[in-house]
């Protein structure tokens, strides 16, 4: 039997469509993915995102902890509710999971790490706990729900739902969360678009749902979640990277800070002794067809392949991430293999749309 | 979900009508449409071509998933729907009206072998 989050009920009732994703029993769409997307990107959707793991790390060690485990540098988030985007690498420089982790204090911060993935991430970080003989204390909470509202109106919308959340939250910049009460509101997303996610205790989180409901956020389901991300130029563990890939193939180097010399976080050794030999850019289908993730790429400096790839509801082009050969650059006209046939695509840099406008 | 009495169906999901001059036209159940979503392209096969009973010959690709179509019985395909190809969306709105192609077969008599609407719609509620 696969898991349910404390929504469940709620979307059977709101008719999703119910699919099995990494264990868990998901809505895919409610009637209309491309309808759902639009929302988002033109006024206000919710995304059910409980199935991902929020964990507590707290104890005198959590900085020292963090700073070995991430590779990303979490020294650099020093105000209260700032939030930091790392990869967790093995020692290979293969990515174990990405991340959002949230500073409250040197002792207090919260990870919220991929639902398919959770199990072997807690286990990765009990090992390291123990590696590092680290004061630390780890706590998984899935005694919590998470909802992401997503869209230009997702926080005035957000506002009316939560009586009392505008004049706490109406300050909170991107990136930043805040905690009211045992709920804690994160200027954050996966959309593209500005927005909120926020974790509650599981039995409040129906309650809100139906609030947001009211207030005229539309449900959407993993299907809308999909496209989205993917315009928004933004990777998905398990299709754009995994443990065999370094994050410098995977358009990730942004967020692996080499800069203290003396921070040997897990996995630094392997990316320095392997430089970059790929990257990760956006492409854009010319001809008729869609793009899926695995296509072979053809391009004037050697072959690549496609990683997520879809049908872009915003562009109304198909569109594709693709690591190909270093040398490729925005502009480039590539061929990609479709069935058999090889269809002409055009490079461009990520993302492909951003708060409702398409960039490309 | 809608299945109309008067069509056959297999099991992979696609609807058949038999026409009066023994040619038969094809497209996907509305069953299918539902489970795929929003359709965005259709690969339709050229008029001419020979397939076989089950063979893939067109791909139904909606924004979830590409889907392989397959030929009912062996034939001829003798046409195939443009006015679909260039509005994918208009099988969501409707699958039993808008078709995908058509085909010449080469026994009347294979069409027996196919599913009526009760046996279809067992196949679907087992999905």
């Amino acid at each position: 039997m696969p898991h349910q989050t404390p929504l469940h009920a709620a979307h059977v009732e709101a008719g999703a469509r119910m699919v099995d994703f990494a264990g868990w029993d998901m809505p895919v769409n409610y009637g209309s993915q491309i309808e759902e997307h639009h929302a988002v990107r033109t006024d206000a959707g919710m995304f059910d995102v409980s199935h991902m793991l929020a964990l507590d790390l707290t104890g005198a060690g959590a900085t020292d902890y963090l700073r070995k485990l991430l590779a990303n540098d979490v020294a650099k988030i020093k105000t209260p509710g700032k939030a930091l985007y790392s990869c967790m690498l093995n020692e290979k420089g293969g990515v174990i999971d990405d991340l959002i982790v949230y500073y409250f204090a040197d002792d207090k911060y919260r990870i919220v790490v991929n639902a398919g993935t959770a199990d072997k991430d807690v286990a990765w970080m009990r090992k390291q706990i123990a590696a590092q003989g680290a004061n630390v204390t780890l706590e998984p909470r899935r005694d919590m729900a998470m909802i992401a509202v997503q869209g230009p109106n997702a926080r005035a919308r957000t506002w009316a739902a939560i009586p009392g959340s505008e004049s706490a939250s109406a300050t909170l910049k991107p990136f930043n969360a805040i905690e009211i009460g045992p709920m804690m509101i994160a200027r954050t997303g996966y959309t593209g678009e500005d927005g909120f996610e926020i974790t509650l205790p599981a039995q409040d989180a129906a309650a809100l749902w139906t609030d947001l409901m009211a207030a005229g956020v539309r449900p959407c389901g993993l299907g809308a979640r999909d496209t989205l991300r993917l315009e928004a130029g933004m990777n998905l563990y398990g299709q754009d990277m995994d443990d065999n890939v370094s994050p410098l193939n995977a358009g990730l180097s942004w967020t692996v800070d080499m800069k203290d010399e003396t921070r040997n976080f897990v996995g630094r050794d392997a990316l320095e002794a392997n430089p970059p030999t790929a990257r990760l850019i956006g492409l854009i289908l010319q001809d008729k067809g869609v793009l899926r993730a695995h296509q072979q790429v053809f391009t004037e400096h050697g072959e690549g392949e496609t990683t997520s790839g879809t049908f872009s509801p915003t562009l109304q082009k198909s569109i594709a991430f693709a690591r190909v050969p270093l040398d490729v650059a925005p502009g480039d006209a590539v061929e990609v293999d479709i069935r058999g046939k090889r269809l002409k695509a055009v490079a461009v840099k990520l993302p492909f749309a951003r708060n409702g406008q398409a960039l490309v | 979900m809608t299945t109309p009495a008067d069509l056959k169906y297999t099991k992979s999901h696609e609807w058949v009508r038999v026409e009066s001059d023994g040619t038969l036209t094809i497209g996907i159940t509305d069953h299918a449409q539902e489970a795929l979503g929003d359709i965005v392209f259709l690969e339709l096969p050229e008029a001419g071509r020979a397939v076989n009973a089950g063979e893939e010959c067109a791909v139904v690709e909606s924004v979830k998933a590409a889907s392989d179509i397959y030929a009912p019985v062996a034939g001829e395909i003798i046409a195939n729907n443009e006015a679909a190809s260039d509005a994918p969306e208009s099988v969501n709105e409707d699958a039993y009206g808008n078709w995908l192609f058509k085909i010449k077969p080469n026994d009347i008599g294979d069409v027996d072998g196919l599913l009526d609407a009760a046996g279809y719609e067992a196949v679907a509620a087992a999905d």
